[in-house]
């Protein structure tokens, strides 16, 4: 009964989204403040319906109720209840009621927070948020409905893939899909600005923190799937530039890219057309990537061609919002009036520069990501796109993006100094020649990690030097200074915050790819063995009983200069439901480096009498590479402390004018 | 029908929760020890070739990361050449002539993977060209402006008239608290 309610809380959603369609769009152009309000209720009714038919999925999955065939596929009895929970969205179906909930989730924090905005752009963003709503409800309710039942009903489920029954795993879709779909408010307010043909700093006041918050939640979502694969796949790596990976990078190169251009039409009035064009590629890619992930066709071509409904119906989607979106923008863009000349080298040069940069390794990874597909379509052969090309071609591309980074932000509007500037990071300069000397001198990995290490310090001291700049730090009382920190601008501290987080997690790649160190060995009982100067001995392999799977134990006991530090237990874990074994991994971390241990299978003497009785383990030590993490989760802080400006307040007032300074809006 | 979707909505699913690594187990214990060779120096080049080297069974993983069969035998095959004095390129022409270029993660250069591999560049440079052009293009602007185009004045007319009667909006702007 509560999943036909959901069902039908389902349907109704779309009657909702397709009222939001046309109502406040008719509203605007009539100018009719009941229509447009009529947009805001449609708005809220959508989400609420979607938040009912998601609830009550999930009360499926908790009650495990295994008449609903996606509860049956996918959950199992014995499964602990968090993992119920996430198993809703551990699946096509459920997750895509996630996607639209999500979506309908920022429709209605416009309908219910943009009191800010004018009452006809809000209009036209909702209708907008309309379209994306009621196509993805029809998806679901033709091609992927989650209340579908089975008769009769199995006994149990078959269980939720044990890698997937990982905390770090059940709150990655959600905070990925919030960036992902979050993205498609700055698509919405695209659409919006082209139709009523009016872009200017104070939409892009209204696009930006909508476009930060998708933002942070995307880098969050990146960051725990990258952590995730880190500590549960097992071989001590974090990002493979795997397909499905690319299809969440490229809307992050994309939105980063927006995120910095909307901040020179806010301030100067320039790079409109250009901004617009990016708010809707970046939601476009967003598509693009759940187009990939959900038709199969990353799996393998034939996967989408055996069962080509969901992904053609996908694909109608992605082509009606390409060519709407990009077919309005070639009708309008040429009627934006374009502001604010700049001269090459100023802040607006940086950032066009930022934009070069990011776009064209946006474009890389896409062409990476696409090219055995298109070219397979084609006829052309089949050929690997992996890990050297990325390194080949993306890495190139952001080195002068991270050199650029330190400079930038000390150049200023229309016209910068750059000799002055250069004179001003003398000091950063000196830190960093001293840190590359430093690392030619210490490195024993390949010469790369010099580069990366340059490149990182190059970036914080930059970073700080631009704070210390703003401050006036040593060059007056320190009090002063304080007292100019404190009444600095969220949006600048925000600002030296994500800049020198983007220092630390290059510094944490640099090291863990450079100085990696690998063990695999066989050990038996008592065996020692000593990695990075820690020594490992192997105590003993116990059975040991785990929730819904049974577990082999290795107690690994750790020291270093003599004395045992801690003690390991990675864990081999043989699930039943589905019969699957997977590792565990054990870690232990200090702020400089991770040891980390993996227990592999058990070893038979061979059958000459040759090898050697005992357990397969492998050791890595991974040095500075829990600074990725840290430093996406600064970087993440760096946006909060943005939204937090209060120029940025998602419903605040717009902001008192500066005297002097020409009302925009 | 309904089973197979089902089946192939699961796969999906667990595609998208989890990238890559659906098509294998979790490939825990790649590389084995007994695979190891004992000279350090064939090994480490071993590693090397077995990065650039895709398990063909496996989605976009390469034989050093997967624990698939395949793999591994790719991996002592790699070993076997490298032991009979093979160089690196040999190594790698003897399992392109087996495999094809869908082995390597790298592909070879040639005109069908020109677009892939000077793509990125290419793009570059004419994004870069056109910022260049466009910014040279600009800066007469500051000189006094060339008098409109009958068309022109017509499409300024068209936009002042819309601006002066916005669609639907308020004469003022919006609401603004005082200032502070």
């Amino acid at each position: 009964m509560i999943v036909e309610a959901g069902h039908f809380a389902l349907i109704l959603a779309f009657v909702f989204a397709c009222i939001q369609i046309v109502v406040p769009l008719i509203g605007a152009r009539r100018g009719d403040d009941a229509l447009m309000d009529a947009g805001r209720m449609a708005a809220l009714g959508q989400f609420a319906f979607i938040l009912a038919a998601f609830l009550s999925l999930t009360h499926a999955f908790i009650v495990s109720d295994f008449s609903v065939a996606a509860v049956a596929a996918n959950s199992h009895s014995a499964k602990p209840l968090l993992y119920k929970i996430s198993g809703v969205w551990g699946n096509h179906e459920g997750s895509m009621v996630l996607w639209v909930l999500i979506l309908a989730l920022f429709g209605g924090a416009v309908a219910g927070l943009g009191n800010n905005l004018p009452p006809s752009l809000r209009a036209r963003v909702l209708s907008v948020q309309g379209m994306i709503g009621a196509g993805f409800l029809a998806f679901i309710l033709l091609t992927s409905n989650p209340f579908f039942r089975v008769n009769p009903a199995p006994v149990d489920g078959s269980g939720l893939n044990p890698i997937l029954q990982d905390p770090g795993l059940a709150f990655h879709p959600p905070f990925l899909y919030l960036g992902y779909v979050g993205f498609s408010i700055a698509f919405s307010f695209a659409i919006a600005a082209l139709i009523e043909g009016r872009v200017d700093a104070a939409w892009a006041r209204w696009v930006r923190p909508w476009t930060l918050a998708a933002w942070c939640a995307l880098t969050l979502g990146i960051a725990l799937g990258s952590w995730w694969a880190y500590y549960e796949l097992g071989w001590g790596g974090f990002w493979f530039w795997d397909p499905v990976e690319n299809a969440s990078f490229m809307p992050w190169l994309a939105g980063t890219a927006l995120l910095h251009s909307a901040i020179v039409v806010e301030k100067r009035g320039a790079l409109k057309s250009w901004t617009i064009l990016l708010a809707i590629l970046t939601f476009l890619l967003s598509l693009m990537g759940t187009f990939l992930v959900r038709s199969g066709v990353l799996t393998s071509v034939h996967a989408f061609a055996n069962d080509p409904e969901r992904g053609l119906f996908i694909l109608g989607l992605l082509l009606v919002a390409t060519v709407g979106g990009l077919g309005l923008y070639a009708m309008r863009a040429p009627t934006l009036k374009t502001g604010g000349l700049f001269a090459p080298i100023s802040r607006e040069g940086g950032l066009v520069l930022n934009n070069l940069l990011l776009g064209t390794g946006c474009a890389t990874v896409l062409i990476g990501t696409l090219y055995p597909l298109v070219l397979d379509a084609f006829g052309g052969g089949k050929v690997s796109v992996g890990v050297p090309y990325f390194t080949l071609t993306f890495v190139p591309l952001m080195v002068p993006l991270l050199v650029v980074m330190g400079i930038g932000p000390l150049l200023a509007w229309k016209r910068g100094d750059l000799p002055g500037v250069l004179m001003r990071l003398r000091a950063a300069a000196m830190v960093t020649g001293i840190a590359c000397l430093a690392t030619i001198l210490l490195n024993d990995g390949p010469a790369f990690a010099i580069l990366g290490v340059t490149l990182a310090v190059w970036l914080i001291m930059g970073a700080l030097t631009e704070l210390a700049d703003r401050i006036r730090l040593f060059r007056g009382p320190l009090s002063a200074s304080l007292s100019r920190l404190i009444h600095l601008p969220r949006s600048a501290i925000a600002m030296t915050t994500a800049h020198a987080a983007m220092g630390i997690t290059v510094l944490g790649i640099t090291g863990s790819t450079a100085w990696q160190t690998e063990r695999i060995l066989i050990m038996s009982q008592g065996d020692t063995t000593e990695v990075a100067g820690y020594a490992l001995t192997l105590e003993k392999v116990a059975q040991v009983p785990g929730p819904n799977y049974t577990a082999e134990r290795a107690t690994l006991q750790v020291a270093a200069g003599g004395r045992t530090i801690t003690t390991l237990y990675p864990e081999k874990r043989r699930f039943t439901n589905p019969p699957q074994i997977t590792t565990e991994a054990a870690i232990r971390t200090t702020l400089m480096a991770d040891l980390y241990a993996v227990l592999g299978d058990r070893q038979e003497p061979g059958a000459g009498g040759q090898g050697k009785a005992g357990w397969t383990v492998r050791i890595y030590h991974n040095p500075l590479v829990p600074w990725i993490w840290i430093g996406t989760v600064i970087m993440v802080l760096g946006g909060l402390v943005s939204l937090t400006d209060r120029r940025h307040r998602v419903g605040a007032p717009a902001r008192a004018q500066a005297p002097g300074r020409p009302r925009t809006a | 029908m309904r089973n197979a979707s089902l089946v192939l909505g699961l796969v999906l699913a667990t595609a998208l929760t989890l990238g890559a690594f659906i098509a294998p187990p979790p490939a825990a214990l790649a590389v084995q020890p007994d695979e190891v060779l004992a000279d350090p120096m064939l090994e480490s080049r071993a590693r090397a070739l077995s990065k650039h080297l895709r398990c063909l069974v496996c989605q976009n993983q390469s034989i050093d990361d997967s624990d698939a069969g395949l793999a591994r035998d790719l991996r002592v095959l790699v070993r076997e050449r490298l032991k009979a004095g093979d160089s690196d390129e040999e190594v790698l022409a003897f399992l392109v002539a087996r495999y094809g270029d869908f082995v390597l993660l790298k592909p070879p250069v040639k005109p069908t993977t020109w677009l892939l591999w000077f793509g990125p560049f290419a793009i570059f440079a004419v994004a870069g060209l056109g910022i260049w052009a466009a910014s040279r293009r600009k800066r007469p602007a500051t000189a006094p402006a060339a008098p409109l185009s009958a068309a022109e004045q017509e499409k300024l007319d068209a936009l002042l008239a819309q601006d002066e009667h916005p669609p639907s909006r308020p004469p003022s702007d919006p609401p603004q608290r005082p200032a502070s």
